[in-house]
């Protein structure tokens, strides 16, 4: 067998040299690589080459996989509503630099902790500044998408209620994460059953029966509508029923009354607003947060403070029986790998925030949505679907199908917003557009134009 | 671990540094009307400023987060042999790549027609993981090994029961395996039965094929399995399995000692999950994020998460087909951890053939030389050939009261990140060591010198073992402590319990 110390190929990244592996291999004490593989037997054995395209060198790398991203519409200069559970928020330079960091970027799980503290104090930090977000007392240290962290919850309340039964979840609760938590569940003994949203865009929640163990309203919700979970907290837990709050725009609860103060059992969700990019949809920054009480029925991992054998602060990854590597079948999740890196992007640019900032983006967020809805509900033909209070995403509903609006729009280097009609045949004609910091009142006034040019 | 560790700076919380009124943002200028969210929302639905909320500048930040960095140890730090997690270099060309505003702009609800460039590569890569794995096709959705685990026995499950075959409530786990597999099928309602290793680290086949009947839903295996051996009983496993109509997932942990020397579609494996974050070297990021596809055979292709990304045969263009009636669902809320995906794709493409070959050789060469140099110093369970880790214990050195743990933390003082330590289970003591294919001759030796000496101290001076590490900048952490009285958040009043800051 050949090996290849070619500058054209792989050599770059594998140090050992012809004179090595001949060396190493007397010292290991068999005549050829290949019969290092001799416990594979002979007929399961793979010969020749894997049918995989040429190696490239590194400059051919950075053309190829730049004339693929070409192809992808942001590179061209497409001006973008789009949100729906992955928004378009400005990442200072400083966070993805910071990430980038040997250390924290190529470390591993922190299970070592005297090597790991970086990881270990930026995690307890990541917990503290989400935990204040929500009003929770505790958070844990990340979790795969918002999606499968309200996947998560369901099980957990299921856990926690110990019976199986009816799941109320509201229409304005993400579709792709309700299919999410469907396929989570599907060997549980749970169903679940749609609440739907009144013409101000809230969610009706009805009379709690008893054989509901959970209730899910996100905040603000799928239409972007701010929800009133003042009057959702009381009634459940009458019953024992877990109340489960979902976010997938975390930048609005700078602003909104935290779930914390309104009852809420756990909030599960999503935070890529806060210092991570789009990425076409992943890595994403889940997360899941309680109340104390509950934590030992909370899946991921999580750091905890406790002091070294001289007598110091330092923090250790803690309450592993919980998981997987542990308790094994009867952990409280699968989850191993989680979403570090991004969770601590998180934390960098939350703490860059701080105070006053994550109010002031906020604040702008909502200016900026509320300029647009103002000025696209004025053209004629269109106007806002719902009548109910929002933050940075509204619906209106057009004179035709929002995908064809849509494409006509892209035509003229702006996407609008999500056509529903995807999530909901009913929806044809909705249009949900969101609007951050990172666009202007120019960017505005040109969606406004393209928009009222397609629909009149 | 550096030898600068001990001079390294405690640092306090974020939330004890900075002070009022210190700004560490920018936003651009408010070009629209202010709205005061009072008057929108209303003024019981707006809170105060959060308190407690730090107050820092962005200097601070980034002095902050710098100095903690330095507690860690990174891959390029030095050896980082933590077997079964495959710690090989991160190319930096893949952090360049992955920034391209074509990427990294992209909206996953962005029409087909604009992001042919992302669809593309989810295909090129689909198409080169199903070539390096023998599978038929691969969905890229799940998020991590175990979320694809997950994946994978629900497409079992599914597949059962579209043959209306509804007996089957058993998995067999091998009592070796990642602790992800048994809680993966009990997650999906499963029973989990584990199944003995046998004398010589392999699956028990008479144990197994006494566990299997027609209520086996699967066989979840590992292979090369934990002990860094390759299951060599897979044409029996296989018959044993598939006669009962029950079928094989494989855990794809170890899949970097086997890259183009064998492949799992070749021997007998239904389902199997790739770890991108592993084998295909995107990085840890210190727990995430991952990657975990799922390859399959044919009948399995229904089953799907959906959408999967497709190519119309007229046009050329790639597209989502959501139309997947037997599809499990969803388990990500859009299409998976693309940017990780974009990664994987550069280093498959940076490889090539007969680079990914070269990886598995020089793997596998590299722990079997550590095995060779350490077998006088160390117990080794298993003494033959091993695959691309190698399993030790501390059995001679617990004659010395000095424990797995104990020679892990010592290492730190040696400048390494430990092995993995005590799994698999079923070695008492394991320390499993995997040094990947990215490490020098000069590299190993220097470990293995330090694994000599530490094995010298644990007979001349256990306690300088046992009371390691020394050289790091905090001791050994109370790990006990942690876990009986939990402190998982800041808070002001218990920060004044343990000082923050104590000098040496």
């Amino acid at each position: 067998m050949t090996t290849t110390n070619d500058p054209h190929g792989p050599g770059r990244y594998q140090p050992l040299g012809p004179d090595d592996r001949r060396e190493m291999l007397e010292v290991v004490g068999v005549g050829s690589l290949d019969e290092l593989f001799s416990s594979i037997p002979a007929g399961l054995q793979f010969r020749g080459d894997l049918p995989v395209e040429e190696a490239m060198s590194e400059p051919e790398l950075i053309r190829h996989l730049g004339e693929l991203a070409a192809t992808n519409g942001p590179a061209t200069g497409m001006l973008s509503f789009l949100g729906a559970g992955c928004y378009p928020h400005f990442v200072p330079t400083h966070v993805d630099a910071l990430i980038q960091r040997q250390e924290f970027m190529t470390s591993y799980t922190p299970y070592q902790a005297e090597i790991s503290q970086g990881t270990l104090q930026a995690i307890f930090e990541f917990q503290t500044l989400v935990a204040m977000l929500t009003g929770m007392e505790v958070c844990n240290a990340s979790m795969y998408d918002g999606s499968s962290a309200v996947a998560e919850a369901v099980l957990m309340a299921r856990r926690l209620v110990r019976r199986g039964g009816r799941v109320l979840w509201s229409e304005g609760l993400h579709p792709a994460y309700r299919e999410v938590a469907e396929t989570y569940a599907q060997h549980l003994d749970v169903e679940f059953e749609l609440m739907p949203v009144d013409t101000d865009g809230r969610t009706t929640i009805p009379a709690i029966d008893d054989d509901v163990i959970a209730v899910i309203v996100q905040q603000p919700n799928f239409f972007g509508v701010l929800e009133d979970l003042r009057a959702a907290g009381a009634a459940l837990h009458e019953v024992g029923a877990k109340f489960i709050v979902a976010i997938t725009e975390p930048v609005a609860w700078a602003l909104t009354v935290p779930a914390g103060e309104l009852g809420a059992d756990i909030v599960a969700g999503e935070l890529q607003s806060f210092g991570n990019g789009q990425n076409y949809g992943g890595p994403l920054v889940g997360f899941m947060a309680t109340r104390m009480e509950y934590v030992r029925n909370l899946p991921g991992r999580l750091a905890g403070q406790t002091v070294d054998a001289d007598g110091r602060r330092g923090f250790v990854l803690t309450l592993a029986t919980r998981e997987q590597h542990i308790r094994r079948a009867k952990a409280t999740s699968n989850i191993c790998t989680n979403t570090a890196l991004c969770a601590l992007a998180t934390c960098i640019h939350l703490s860059s925030l701080g105070r006053t900032g994550v109010r002031q983006l906020a604040l702008q967020n909502l200016a900026k949505a509320t300029y647009a809805r103002q000025e696209l509900a004025a053209i004629d033909g269109i106007e806002a679907a719902f009548d109910g209070p929002f933050f940075n995403e509204f619906v209106l509903c057009l004179p035709m199908a929002a995908g064809e609006a849509v494409d006509a729009c892209a035509a003229n280097g702006v996407i609008p917003g999500v056509p529903l009609g995807r999530f909901d045949a009913q929806r044809e004609h909705q249009l949900l557009v969101c609007v951050t910091e990172v666009h202007t009142r120019a960017d505005i006034d040109k969606l406004v134009q393209t928009l009222a040019g397609v629909c009149s | 671990m550096r030898d600068d560790q001990a001079q390294l700076k405690q640092e306090s919380l974020i939330f004890e540094r900075g002070g009022a009124g210190r700004v560490g943002y920018t936003l651009p200028k408010l070009d629209v009307p202010a709205i005061d969210p009072e008057d929108v929302w209303g003024a019981d639905s707006v809170r105060a400023p959060i308190e407690g909320f730090p107050e820092v500048s962005e200097v601070d930040v980034v002095r902050h987060f710098t100095r903690i960095s330095q507690h860690n140890f990174g891959l390029e730090s030095g050896l980082f042999p933590l077997g079964s997690c495959t710690m090989k270099y991160n190319p930096k060309v893949h952090e360049i790549v992955v920034r391209n505003s074509g990427f990294a702009a992209a909206h996953p609800y962005m029409p087909a027609s604009i992001v042919q460039g992302a669809l593309e590569l989810m295909r090129r890569l689909e198409v080169a993981l199903a070539a390096v794995s023998g599978m038929d096709r691969v969905t890229l959705q799940p998020a991590a090994g175990a979320q694809g685990e997950l994946t994978g026995i629900m497409m079992i499950a599914a597949y059962h029961a579209s043959r209306g075959d509804t007996r089957r409530r058993t998995v067999l786990i091998p009592d070796s395996a990642h602790g992800t597999n048994p809680a993966t099928a009990s997650f999906c309602g499963f029973d989990p039965v584990e199944i003995p290793s046998n004398s010589r680290g392999t699956i028990d086949i008479e144990a197994l094929r006494a566990a299997t009947d027609d209520t086996t839903a699967a066989l979840m295996l590992t292979n090369p399995n934990t002990l860094g051996l390759f299951e060599d009983q897979m044409e029996e496993i296989a018959a044993i399995m598939h006669g009962c109509g029950a079928q094989i997932y494989c855990d794809g942990a170890n899949l970097n000692a086997i890259l183009g020397k064998a492949r799992p579609g070749d021997f007998g494996i239904d389902a199997f999950h790739i770890n991108l974050h592993k084998t295909f070297t995107t990085p840890h990021g210190g727990g995430g994020p991952g990657g975990g596809p799922v390859g399959v055979r044919q009948h399995l292709v229904p089953f799907l998460p959906r959408p999967t990304v497709e190519t119309d045969a007229d046009s050329g263009a790639s597209y989502l087909d959501w139309d997947r009636p037997d599809s499990i669902g969803k388990v990500h809320a859009f299409y998976g951890n693309f940017g990780i995906m974009v990664r994987a794709y550069t280093y498959i493409r940076a490889l090539g053939a007969v680079g990914l070959r070269q990886v598995a050789e020089d793997a596998v060469l590299n722990a079997n030389y550590i095995r060779a140099r350490l077998k006088d110093c160390y117990h080794l369970p298993q003494d033959r050939l091993c695959m691309h880790e190698v399993i030790f214990s501390d059995r001679r050195q617990k004659r010395h009261d000095v424990s797995a743990m104990d020679i892990c933390k010592r290492l730190m003082d040696y400048g390494y990140h430990p092995p993995t330590v005590y799994f698999p289970l079923v070695v008492s003591g394991a320390l499993m060591i995997e040094p990947t294919e990215t490490v020098s001759r000069e590299d190993l030796d220097d470990f293995v010198d330090a694994m000599v000496a530490i094995a010298r101290e644990a007979e001349s001076d256990p306690e300088r073992v046992r009371s390691a590490p020394h050289s790091t900048f905090l001791s050994r952490l109370d790990e006990a402590r942690a876990a009986r009285k939990p402190v998982l958040r800041w808070d002001p009043e218990l920060a004044e319990e343990t000082p923050a800051i104590e000098a040496r």
